[in-house]
């Protein structure tokens, strides 16, 4: 089968290889080499291109973003930034004026990342070029090109383009012959995936690949049959009922960081630094959460909401609480030829608090991170749901330590007479990110560090200025 | 004079625009082969059997190398001889390339490259600093030991002693192009190779001896590198050589780049130090005797690991006069990656070292660590006033994109070259403490220091970033906050200029001037992104009165300037501009005879400004001279050549003068930190950087900035993790943390300390690539001080800061 997307302007069509990355073939097949590999696992953004549809104009990484993926989408390269008689976008002119270029390499991601940004109106620099990773300028040049072009209009071509994208598509004709891969299965709507995936169990799905993707750039994994699932939009929809919020296992984490944003502000700036950009752009809470990753971020935040899972078989349904969808280490309740298909959270829980916990405070993947809910009233503990990713094989509650503070008094005694607990309920591992003896003892002191949030102290580095 | 502008990046356009090309950009011939080595999955062990009929059985697959299959030398080490690009039957860490698999794309490589099927005899490995110690595993028959004065009676005597210990983290360069090179085969057995390097001549040298043939068959060119930082000085000679290799066997252009995880597994990082510390001092914090010992993790092969432990014991004293000092260095053998040069080549750690020492001292004596430093420092130099260049932002007085630089109030008396700025300005004065020059203070290896200017520097600074108020905010600050802690420190930075292998301090510079005017430049430096092709053209369009883009700049090439020295030791710009100064002021030479006598004038009345030429009363284009010169038979075209000099240096003895000179600067950094997590942020960073009378302003203090941050990089996120195994478990940017966007200081000012070079460098500028990192250092104590909010004990901080590394800091310092 083929697929057809806009390239720079221009219709292409091309085979929906589900292994083929984009970047692959925008530098091998297209010639277009200024889109670079700095690291083919999305984590340093020298890939980056800008990809449109109805919805917008989004930075994503190309080393792990798979050809069917773009299928009726309109994508912009660094070639395609600047304008048609060879202008340079204002972003462009700006990092020459400020000297926000010395090796060059990382360039053409930035200014994809600046370029979309400035598209979209967004001024939050530090967080717009999280993803992209630059060894030699220090970024202060290019935090001064990006607010020096904050106020200027987005160029014409831009505009013009962005208009037309990704609205029509062309139709693909199929391709004849064989291609080399099996097909993938590109289904519109969650009710083609369910019985698609009921009759093919063992097939794999793709919502954004900033898992799986790595599973085929770095472990060079044949996946025999995949289906992805970007073009299902019930999967992507959000419902907000009187006490519940209803997210599709398709949403991505951008979406759910500005849902997250009005209602769980503690969870939204946890997701705040959850990947960056480009990840957050492709990477689904579904696929965050049925991965059965022990260091996804959603899962402690979900656990301590007492958020639910929605799973569906063919046309059957069945819900759980969140914890309960994990069994053990890679081992998660969700059985062959079913998927996740909604998660339901409420919509109010002003004690929330998330705590990712990392060497680098943007884009890391967490060492541990605790998610702490706990309700008081008339000075007692009435509930407690406190979950930590990171200090288990899965994404794990702390029960003993919820069951020490029940019924307690809300006191900083209180809080230290349960720290022992952290023991019964974690054995963690050591690891690169951190060693077992430093998640247990910062797990006991994010139980503090709680306690004295709550009560308004200053807790958060981030917030403090010289 | 186009010199000292700060014109942008030569290259900043095709930057921007995705057209500067690197190694895999290059368009290759049909039929191009892909590269891809297998790699030992063990530390330490010999090759019992190796099976690769599913490698050679892979889809896309040409052929399969080994090393018996190796035509040649079997060698890829820059130095000792001692690194196969094949293991020969014995494997030493895990990552080595065990075979070569040459393939039609790069992925069918990769692919084929992982189903080797290799079985070891394996020994316990060697992978810490005291199992190497245990075992006696050393490069050198022993330590080297460099000493001044006698340590031990000055110890004895001392009335006060301090001794501790530290451990320094390794660092991973992280140059955003991974390691690449491609190879054309020529004619007659010729090989061109492109190769990502920093040392064409090594690529060039190493390629030839693998294919046995001399080096005038071989030609190594590099237009630009995506990042270097000393990362491609050695690592890139398995690549090229390999590619040479299959390019020879296959008849085909082979070309050879290593996915990311790949590069961190096989490739040489930053060594990693424990240093041990034994001083003698006084009450008030005057050092009178130090011992101390580094030991190096150097790895499984010597690579370059001699000279960086040198570096590092040239670097012990950082900016203080020690008396009696013993410096004693183990360059320690293990079964890791073989560590290699990392912008500093050594010196930060040795620096850190004795920043460590001092805040130590400053701590036990409850002495401002500032103070201490001062009275350690050497004595100053003449002079000590000058002016700055900002980056904008803070207290700075300008932006520097708006800003000439300024006058400078109080200079040097200037030799009768000296380049110095003469533009009327708002100049900010800092005078520090104008002590005499004092005779004959050397440093531990009997240098004399005579151009010592921290003194004047530190009180810029200091006033600047309005220190000493800050340090009360800070205690005030802290008293309010039960959990948070901030911390503010302030470190200098002496570093020596020069390769201490005293032979590479030399370069050539090929010009060209056409018939039209237009100035071709070539000279034996590389560009990794630092500016240096953009520093050496403003040195040649000034020699010719020439606005810079009248000179253009093409890819270094073994061709046309040959016996080139690495780009490194921050040395470029100081020797290919020197160079490139020789090879034009030639035509000058010969152009001011040829034009003086068809003007009847001499050749002294000959002048090239403003794109002219001047000839006694006549003036005419510069194309139009070159155009009447070549009419007249006269050669337009010239080599240049450059040694600096003065320089002698025993290694062995540590004695002599290894550096031209020194450049300086210091920075102050606050931080806060959290004391339930030891997470923690750099608040702001205020930095003065001595860079001379500077090239190029711009590109200046984008070294700086851009060193700063990795410098506090190196020493708070960049954690380098092996298992007990010896199997490194941050081999990607998931695992593998350097600076992000946010990670930059919010506030963040950068100044240079615009001072013409005493020595007679390049336009009196100084070396700027290498010693801004060292900044950096300032992160590292200022967290440290943060720490020492939570307890009365000594941080005693081990490198990387990582927040485990601060938590853990804390505890002790409240035990």
């Amino acid at each position: 089968m083929n697929i057809s997307f806009l390239l720079n302007g221009e219709t292409v069509q091309v085979a929906a290889d589900p292994a083929r990355s984009l970047l692959d073939w925008l530098r091998i097949e297209k010639n277009l080499c200024g889109t670079k590999e700095g690291c083919n696992e999305g984590d340093c953004g020298a890939c980056t291109v800008m990809v449109s549809d109805a919805s917008g104009a989004r930075a994503l990484n190309a080393c792990i973003l798979m050809l069917p993926q773009l299928a009726g989408k309109a994508v912009r390269t660094v070639e395609g930034i600047g304008g048609p008689a060879g202008q340079m976008h204002p972003v462009q002119q700006a990092l020459v004026d400020h000297h926000g270029s010395q090796c060059g390499f990382c360039t053409p991601g930035i200014v994809v990342s600046m370029a979309t940004a400035h598209l979209n109106g967004r001024t939050d620099h530090d967080d717009q070029l999280a993803g992209n990773l630059c060894r030699c300028t220090g970024y202060a040049p290019i935090i001064r090109a990006a607010k020096a072009v904050e106020t200027l209009p987005v160029p014409d071509w831009l505009t013009e383009g962005h208009g037309k994208v990704g609205l029509d598509p062309p139709a693909a004709p199929p391709l004849s012959g064989n291609v080399g891969f099996n097909p993938p299965y590109l289904p519109e709507n969650a009710d083609a995936l369910a019985h698609w995936y009921a009759d093919n169990p063992d097939a794999t799905l793709i919502a954004g690949a900033t898992d799986v993707g790595l599973w085929i750039t770095k472990q060079l994994r044949t996946l025999p049959q995949v289906a992805f699932l970007h073009r299902c939009a019930d999967l992507q929809r959000i419902g907000i009922t009187d006490d519940s919020i209803l997210v599709g296992a398709g949403v991505t984490m951008t979406d759910l960081l500005a849902l997250l944003h009005q209602h769980h502000p503690s969870y939204a700036a946890m997701v705040r630094r959850y990947g960056s950009v480009q990840v957050r752009n492709a990477a689904t809470i579904g696929g965050n959460i049925a991965n059965g990753s022990p260091i996804g971020d959603n899962a402690p935040a979900l656990i301590a909401l007492d958020a639910s899972l929605t799973l569906r078989h063919g046309d059957t349904r069945r819900t759980m609480p969140v914890e309960a969808f994990f069994l053990a280490y890679g081992r998660q309740d969700r059985r062959p030829g079913e998927f996740l298909e909604l998660v339901t959270l409420p919509r109010r829980a002003p004690a929330l608090r998330c705590y990712k916990i990392s060497k680098r405070f943007d884009q890391d993947i967490s060492a541990l991170c605790g998610a702490f809910n706990v309700t008081v009233a008339g000075g007692k503990v009435q509930a407690a749901r406190i979950a930590f990713g990171g200090m288990a094989g899965i994404p794990k509650r702390a029960a003993a330590v919820e069951a020490a503070l029940l019924g307690q008094d809300w006191t900083e005694t209180t809080i230290r007479a349960a720290l022992p607990a952290f023991a019964s309920d974690f054995t963690p591992l050591s690891d690169m990110r951190a060693s077992a003896a430093y998640r247990l003892e910062v797990a006991r002191n994010l139980l503090m560090r709680y306690f004295a949030d709550l009560q308004g102290a200053a807790t958060d580095v981030l917030a403090v200025q010289a | 004079m186009t010199v000292a502008r700060s014109l942008a990046h030569d290259s900043a356009p095709l930057h921007v625009t995705g057209q500067a090309r690197y190694i895999d950009d290059l368009p290759v011939p049909a039929g191009t082969r892909h590269l891809a080595f297998g790699l030992s999955t063990i530390a330490r062990g010999t090759i019992l059997t190796c099976d690769l009929a599913a490698v050679r059985a892979a889809p896309g697959v040409v052929a399969v190398l080994v090393a018996a299959d190796l035509p040649f030398a079997n060698d890829v080490s820059p130095s000792a001889h001692d690194e196969p690009l094949l293991a020969d039957g014995t494997v030493h860490y895990i990552g080595q390339p065990v075979f070569l698999v040459i393939a039609g794309s790069h992925l069918a490589a990769r692919r084929a490259a992982r189903l080797g099927q290799i079985t070891y005899a394996e020994e316990t490995p060697i992978l810490t600093i005291d199992a190497a110690l245990a075992a006696n595993s050393r490069f050198e028959d022993g330590p080297r030991v460099w000493a001044k004065g006698d340590v031990d009676a000055a110890l004895s005597a001392a009335p006060l002693r301090l001794s501790g210990r530290m451990s320094i983290g390794g660092q991973e360069h992280f140059y955003l192009e991974g390691q690449a090179a491609l190879a054309l085969p020529g004619e007659g057995g010729e090989m061109h190779v492109h190769a990502s390097t920093q040392h064409p001549t090594e690529i060039q040298h190493k390629v030839a001896d693998a294919l046995g043939l001399p080096m005038h068959m071989v030609r190594a060119e590099v237009r630009r590198m995506g990042g270097g930082f000393g990362g491609k000085e050695s690592q890139g000679n398995a690549l090229a050589v390999a590619c040479a290799i299959a390019a020879r066997l296959t008849g085909r252009a082979c070309k050879m780049r290593y996915d990311r995880d790949d590069d961190m597994i096989i490739t040489g990082k930053r060594h990693d130090f424990r240093i041990d510390y034994d001083l003698g001092h006084t009450p008030d914090g005057r050092i009178l005797a130090l011992d101390v010992i580094h030991h190096a993790r150097c790895g499984w092969a010597m690579d370059l690991s001699l000279p960086v432990a040198d570096r590092a014991m040239l670097h012990a004293d950082n900016a203080y006069l020690l008396e009696a000092v013993r410096i004693t260095s183990h360059r320690l053998k293990t079964n890791t990656q073989s560590a290699t040069a990392f912008r500093g080549f050594g010196g930060p750690q040795g620096m850190l070292g004795m920043e460590r020492i001092i805040d130590h001292l400053a701590h036990a004596l409850r002495l401002d660590p500032v103070a201490v430093r001062q009275v350690n420092y050497y004595a100053e130099a003449a002079g000590g006033a000058a002016s700055i260049a900002n980056s904008g932002g803070g207290s700075a007085p300008a932006r520097y994109g708006e800003t000439v630089l300024q006058t400078v109030s109080d200079p040097v008396p200037a030799p009768r070259d000296i380049y110095a700025q003469k533009k009327p300005g708002r100049g900010t004065r800092f005078g520090g403490p104008h002590s005499p020059k004092v005779a004959g203070q050397t440093t531990p290896y009997g240098m004399e220091v005579t151009d010592f200017a921290l003194h004047g520097l530190t009180g810029a600074l200091l006033a600047s970033a309005d220190y000493a108020a800050r340090v009360r905010a800070v205690a005030d600050w802290n008293a309010s906050q039960p959990i948070l802690k901030k911390g503010i420190a302030f470190s200098p930075v002496k570093f020596g200029i020069s390769f201490t292998l005293t032979h590479l301090n030399q370069a050539g510079a090929l010009v060209h001037v056409y018939q039209d005017g237009s100035v071709h430049l070539n000279h034996g430096g590389t560009e990794m992104g630092q500016g240096l092709f953009q520093k050496v053209a403003q040195v040649a369009a000034s020699r010719f009165g020439l606005d810079a883009g009248a000179i253009r700049i093409s890819a270094s090439d073994t061709a046309k300037v040959p016996n080139t020295s690495a780009t490194a030791a921050s040395s470029g710009s100081d020797l290919n501009g020197m160079a490139a100064q020789a090879a034009c002021d030639t035509i000058i030479a010969r152009m001011a005879d040829c034009l003086a006598s068809l003007h009847q004038t001499t050749p002294d009345q000959v002048r090239f400004a403003d794109g002219q030429v001047h000839v006694g009363p006549v003036s005419m284009p510069f194309a139009q001279a070159a155009k009447t010169c070549y009419m007249q038979r006269v050669s337009l075209s010239a080599t240049g050549f450059y040694k600096t000099p003065d320089l002698h240096w025993d290694r062995i003895k540590g004695a002599g003068r290894p550096f031209f000179y020194f450049s300086y600067g210091a920075a102050i950094t606050e931080v806060v930190i959290d004391s339930l997590t030891g997470e923690n942020r750099i608040l702001r960073a205020d930095l003065l950087h001595d860079t001379g009378a500077s090239l190029n302003p711009a590109l200046d203090i984008g070294q700086v900035e851009g060193a700063y941050v990795q410098g506090a990089g190196w020493l708070t996120t960049e954690e380098l993790v092996w298992d007990d195994k010896g199997a490194l478990r941050t081999h990607a940017p998931s695992t593998y943390k350097i600076p992000a966007c946010a990670d930059r200081p919010d506030i963040f000012n950068v100044a240079l300390w615009n001072q013409p070079n005493p020595a007679a460098t390049v336009y009196r500028s100084k070396a700027v690539g290498e010693p801004p990192l060292m900044l950096g250092i300032s992160a590292f104590l200022a967290l440290g001080h943060a720490v020492s909010a939570c307890g009365p004990g000594y941080p005693a901080l081990d490198a990387p800061a990582t927040p485990e590394a601060i938590l853990a800091a804390i505890r002790r310092v409240r035990a």
